[in-house]
């Protein structure tokens, strides 16, 4: 049984399709990625999922109960609201103490838990929004380009606590990304979108599908290669380089 | 023995009702205790603009009230959800919301204005309407200010975390479960009910002010929404008696006393802030 079902999902904006025919299912424990050109209704796709917007036919099916974790691409804290870190992952639900230390430790910002919001760097925040996200115990944790703006190394660990985070929930992940390199190593089942699904299933098998070369360049090896010489390392938060075993 | 305790507390009680300047002050206190919290939310929607609109729709809800000869809470009320839900429906096509809302705002006025000459017989204070009349608030009318204000507190209290979420982030409140439109709908439904609440305590042209200011007052000291809105609440109690004093004493008019004692406390905390260099930590 899927947490989350959609069934021919479409999404028309007045004669503009937006979305066509989307068929997709989400099971326990699977990090799914969408992927996709500028334009081709990921996000779209993202907001008929977590129930923000209604499509214009076909059916959402979700399981009863469901709990959804969302990190938002953005999220602009209007500087007239005051709102500490602290009160922030208080707002998702989970009252305080043990587990939200336990959360905060977890993406790293224990000592940024009394400063403002808006006071926070790019990379702090996009970590506060996951641990609120994560204080929910979703069943399904959503993240809507959630690496944007991060360099390379933050990017890789960035995944790797997404892993780890798949582990003690015991929930599924969905994605849409540009990380392209990246989302094919750690994904379970990709999505390739262009207002309809042009293919879908495990990471070497969407890399290999002639739709998915039409949209990322016919010659997808190459375009792996341009990634190829990084990550043959990483670094732990000491800045020490650790070998990548991945 | 209890008798002559309840014929004491009786007593009070009367001396109290019975006198305008206490009236004025509980009405005043009442609208306060509301206006702090809900005020906090324009500031933080930005819907300053917004609450002008639904505030001077009021006076076309006046005039309403005295053709119909229906209450006027009741006029207002209804001209101000009218307002309020048009203007939501609206928003969004071919204009930027604050075009819309600006001739929403003094269209609504101007034909409250007009509205209020045609109706026969009746010589209306029309200044009572814009700039307030507190020290004419009836005990009647005291029961209304009370239950209204009772009634957007009790609104804001169940709906507090709900309505934070969605001032945040609309599709992060639709992720956890938050209809966003109807809380939406319902935060606009309350500002009418303090619109209406209102209008006899500061008028129609200054009820935005006694939402807007005090909660202005409270941002630089306030480190939680929670503490901005119990900030925003004292300072508009202490606006209140400032200005009931100010006008008792040297006879200036209240509602407009009132408004001057809150932009005087917003002076000073932004003042006194801006001195200090933000801490960092």
């Amino acid at each position: 049984m899927s947490l989350i079902q959609t069934q021919g999902v479409g999404v028309r904006v007045g004669s503009r399709r937006i979305l066509d025919g989307v068929d997709l299912s989400i099971r326990r424990r699977e990090i799914v990625t969408v992927v996709g050109p500028n334009g081709s209704g990921k996000t779209t796709l993202l907001k008929i999922l977590i129930g923000a917007q209604a499509p214009s036919e076909g059916a959402v099916l979700r399981q009863a109960g469901l709990k959804i974790g969302y990190v938002p691409q953005r999220l602009a804290i209007d500087q007239a609201m005051p709102l500490t870190v602290s009160r922030w992952l208080s707002l998702s639900g989970s009252n305080g103490g043990e587990k939200h230390s336990k959360v905060a430790d977890q993406v790293g910002i224990t000592n940024l838990l009394g400063q403002q919001m808006t006071s926070l760097s790019g990379g702090e925040f996009q970590r506060a929004l996951l641990a609120h996200a994560l204080l929910v115990q979703p069943d399904l944790l959503v993240l809507d380009e959630p690496t944007q703006g991060l360099d390379q190394p933050a990017v890789a660990s960035f995944y790797r606590l997404i892993e780890g985070v798949r582990e003690d929930l015991d929930c599924a992940v969905l994605m849409v990304s540009h990380d392209l390199h990246v989302v094919m190593r750690s994904s379970d089942h990709v999505i390739c979108l262009n207002g309809h699904v042009c293919c879908q299933g495990t990471p070497t098998r969407v890399s290999a599908a002639p739709e998915y070369q039409a949209l990322f360049g016919q010659d997808t090896e190459g375009a792996l290669a341009l990634y190829r010489h990084e990550h043959d390392h990483r670094h732990d938060q000491a800045g020490n380089c650790e070998s990548d075993t991945g | 023995m209890n008798m002559i305790i309840d014929m004491i507390k009786q007593g009070i009680a009367k001396v109290i009702l019975d006198d305008f300047l206490w009236r004025s002050a509980l009405a005043g206190i009442a609208l306060a205790l509301a206006s702090g919290p809900l005020g906090c939310f324009v500031v933080w929607r930005r819907m300053a603009y917004f609450g002008d609109a639904t505030a001077h729709a009021a006076i076309l809800g006046v005039a309403l009230s005295l053709a119909f000869s229906i209450s006027v809470f009741i006029g207002v009320m209804v001209a101000a959800l009218a307002m309020a839900f048009m203007i939501l429906s609206l928003s969004g096509r071919m204009f930027a919301v604050d075009t819309l809302l600006g001739v929403a705002a003094h269209g609504a006025l101007a034909l409250g204005l007009v509205a209020i000459t045609f109706i026969p017989g009746v010589r209306v204070d029309l200044s009572a309407y814009l700039f307030g009349d507190i020290l004419a608030v009836g005990r009647i009318d005291l029961l209304v200010i009370c239950m209204g204000s009772a009634l957007v507190l009790l609104v804001l209290w169940l709906r507090w975390e709900r309505l934070l979420l969605l001032t945040l982030n609309v599709d992060l409140a639709a992720a956890r479960g938050v209809d966003t439109r109807r809380e939406s709908m319902i935060l606009v439904g309350i500002l009418a009910v303090l619109v209406a609440v209102a209008i006899k305590i500061v008028g129609a042209l200054l009820i935005t002010a006694m939402l807007i200011i005090p909660a202005a007052a409270a941002r630089p000291i306030s480190r939680t929404p929670e503490w901005m809105a119990g900030v925003a609440v004292t300072a508009a109690v202490i606006a209140v008696v400032g200005g009931l004093s100010a006008s008792f004493y040297w006879d200036t008019p209240t509602g407009p006393s009132i408004v001057v004692v809150a932009s005087v406390l917003f002076a000073a905390a932004t003042l006194l802030t801006i001195r200090r260099p933000k801490p960092k930590h």
